[in-house]
C-alpha cells in the first residue's frame, strides 16, 4: 500500500514538474519527507490554506442561500403547475384562469430553459449578460445558482403534490375547504414529507455543482485549490484536499438524510 | 337552517353530466326532491350514475346542466359560495380518505377550527363526544395508519358529523371494507338514521336500504328508472331492470 502510494505520489510529483533530484523509488521516509514540504509548500507558506477556507467560506454562502431561493422558487412554480393541471379542467374560463394558464406557460417556459442548458453557461450569461453591470460576484452565483436549482426543486416538489391521492383534495374540499386552504392544510404537509429527502438530496448536488463558479471568476473552494496550484505548480496536493473536504461535506449531509428518511418512515408507522 | 322535518332540503333539476361533449352520459336528466330527514338510497348497476349523481350534490363533480337547490340556494349558481354550502354537506367516500398525516383527534377538529372558527378546546371536546358516540375514544390520538378499516370509516363519519351538517352524503362506505367490518359501520349509519339526521346513500347493502332506507332509488343508465318505499321496491319492484338487478343481488 505504502509502495504504491509512494510510486503514485512521485509519479504525480514528477508529471508536476517538481521531481528534479528526486528518486522515483525513494524510502518511505523520502515520501515522508517531501508529502511534507509539499503540504507546508502548498497550505502553510504564505498562508495559502486561506484560499481553501476562504473558497469554503464562499462556497457555503452561496450554496445556503441559492437553495433557500431555489426553495421559494421551487415552491412557487410547483404550485402554479400543479394548480393548472388540477384546476384547468373545472374552472369556467374567464381572467383568473387566462392569469394562471399565463403564469403556468411562464412556468413551463422556465423550466424548459433553466433544465436544458448547462448550469455553468447560465452562470456565464448571468454574470456577464443578465448582470454584465454588476461586479457583486457573490450575489450573482447566488441568483444564477438559486433561478437554477428551483426548476429541480419545482419538479420535485411537483411530484410530491402530484403523488398524493385525490382522495385527500375531495375529503378537505367536501369538508367545506377551497383550493388554497387543501393546499395549505392537507396537500402540502404530505408532499413536503414525501420529497423532504429528494429536497435534501438536491441541495448536496447544489454544493458540488457551484464548483464552477471559477468561471466568472469568484474564488470558492474549487477555485481556491485551483490558485494554489497555480501559485505552487504542484497539483496533488491542492486539489486532493479540495476534493477531500468536498467529499466530508457530502457524506456529512448524506449521513443527514438518511437520518431524516429513518425519521420519517418512523412517524408513517 | 331554515328547513323543518319534511321540508324539501335539497331538490335536483334535470341534472345532467356529459363527458367527451355527448359521447358519455353519466347522468341523463336526473330529477328528484330529498327532504329533511329523509334517509335515500340509491341503488344500481355499477356504471349506472348513482356515484356522479351523489357527487354531483356538494359539486365535486360539476354537472353539464341541470340545477341543485340546497336549502333554497342554486348551488349551480356562479355566485353562489359553495365552501360555505360544503361545510352544511358531510361526506363519506368509499376509501375513507382520512388525513394520514394527522391523529385522528386533529383529523376531526380541523375542519370546526379553522373553518367554523371554533376554540380548539371546544372542537376537541365536541370530537370527543362524537368518538364516544362510535366507541373510538381512546384512539383520539392515533393516527390513521393505526386503525382497521372498519374504524377508519367510523372516524371519516364522525369527522363529517363533526362540522354539524345538515345533510350526510354516503359514497359507498362499506365497499372497500372487509366483510366482518361492514356491519361496526352500517350500525353507525342506523344510529345516524334514527337521530333524524337527513342522508343520501350510495350503497350495494340491500339489507341496510329495506331497513333503514325511507325511500329507494333505482339507477340505470344515468336516470332514475324507480323510487319507492323500500317495502316497494324490494316486494313489489315494477321495471324489469329493476328486476334484473335485485335478482342478481339477492
Amino acid at each position: 500500500m505504502l509502495s504504491f502510494l509512494s510510486s503514485l505520489y512521485s509519479g504525480v510529483v514528477f508529471l508536476a514538474g517538481e521531481a528534479a533530484g528526486q528518486s522515483s523509488s525513494g524510502s518511505a521516509g523520502d515520501i515522508w519527507q517531501s508529502l511534507r514540504d509539499d503540504f507546508i509548500n502548498n497550505f502553510i507558506s504564505e498562508k495559502r490554506y486561506m484560499y481553501l477556507l476562504k473558497g469554503l467560506g464562499i462556497t457555503f454562502q452561496v450554496t445556503f442561500f441559492a437553495a433557500l431561493l431555489g426553495i421559494l422558487l421551487g415552491i412557487v412554480v410547483a404550485l402554479i403547475r400543479s394548480s393548472y393541471d388540477k384546476l384547468k379542467d373545472e374552472m369556467r374560463p374567464g381572467f383568473a384562469k387566462g392569469l394562471l394558464g399565463f403564469f403556468n406557460f411562464i412556468a413551463k417556459f422556465y423550466l424548459t430553459i433553466i433544465r436544458g442548458t448547462p448550469v455553468v453557461v447560465q452562470l456565464m450569461i448571468a454574470y456577464f449578460i443578465i448582470f454584465a453591470a454588476s461586479n457583486n460576484k457573490v450575489l450573482v452565483a447566488i441568483l444564477a445558482f438559486g433561478f437554477n436549482s428551483g426548476a429541480y426543486v419545482a419538479e420535485i416538489i411537483r411530484s410530491g403534490i402530484m403523488s398524493i391521492d385525490n382522495g385527500q383534495f375531495e375529503a378537505g374540499r367536501s369538508l367545506g375547504f377551497g383550493y388554497i386552504r387543501t393546499m395549505i392544510h392537507i396537500i402540502i404537509p404530505q408532499a413536503f414529507k414525501n420529497v423532504l429527502p429528494a429536497l435534501a438530496n438536491e441541495f448536496i448536488v447544489l454544493i458540488k455543482e457551484t464548483s464552477v463558479s471559477g468561471y466568472v471568476g469568484l474564488q470558492d473552494l474549487t477555485k481556491g485549490g485551483d490558485i494554489i496550484r497555480s501559485r505552487t505548480y504542484s497539483a496533488f496536493m491542492p486539489l486532493i484536499a479540495v476534493a477531500l473536504i468536498y467529499l466530508v461535506i457530502v457524506i456529512f449531509f448524506s449521513r443527514m438524510v438518511t437520518l431524516l428518511e429513518r425519521r420519517l418512515r418512523n412517524s408513517d408507522r | 337552517m331554515t328547513a323543518e322535518k319534511g321540508d324539501v332540503i335539497i331538490s335536483v333539476k334535470d341534472l345532467k353530466k356529459y363527458y367527451n361533449g355527448e359521447s358519455i352520459k353519466a347522468l341523463d336528466g336526473v330529477t328528484t326532491d330529498i327532504r329533511k330527514g329523509e334517509v335515500v338510497v340509491i341503488i344500481g348497476p355499477s356504471g349506472s350514475g348513482k356515484s356522479t349523481f351523489l357527487r354531483s350534490l356538494n359539486l365535486l363533480e360539476r354537472p353539464t346542466s341541470g340545477t341543485i337547490t340546497f336549502d333554497g340556494v342554486d348551488i349551480t349558481s356562479k355566485a353562489t359560495d359553495i365552501n360555505k354550502l360544503r361545510q352544511r354537506m358531510g361526506m363519506v367516500f368509499q376509501h375513507f380518505n382520512l388525513f394520514p398525516h394527522l391523529t385522528i383527534i386533529k383529523n376531526m377538529t380541523l375542519g370546526p377550527i379553522k373553518l367554523r372558527g371554533m376554540s380548539k378546546a371546544e372542537a376537541e371536546r365536541r370530537s370527543k363526544v362524537l368518538l364516544e358516540r362510535v366507541g373510538l375514544v381512546d384512539r383520539a390520538d392515533a393516527y390513521p395508519s393505526q386503525l382497521s378499516g372498519g374504524q377508519k370509516q367510523r372516524i371519516a363519519i364522525v369527522r363529517a358529523l363533526a362540522m354539524n351538517p345538515d345533510v350526510m352524503l354516503f359514497d359507498e362506505p362499506t365497499s372497500a371494507l372487509d366483510p366482518e367490518m361492514v356491519g361496526e359501520v352500517l350500525e353507525v349509519m342506523k344510529d345516524l338514521a334514527k337521530s333524524g339526521m337527513t342522508m343520501v346513500c350510495v350503497t350495494h347493502e340491500m339489507g341496510f336500504a329495506r331497513e333503514v332506507g325511507t325511500r329507494v332509488i333505482f339507477m340505470d343508465c344515468g336516470k332514475i328508472i324507480e323510487e319507492n318505499t323500500p317495502e316497494q321496491i324490494f316486494t313489489n319492484p315494477q321495471n324489469e331492470r329493476l328486476v334484473s338487478f335485485l335478482q342478481k343481488v339477492l
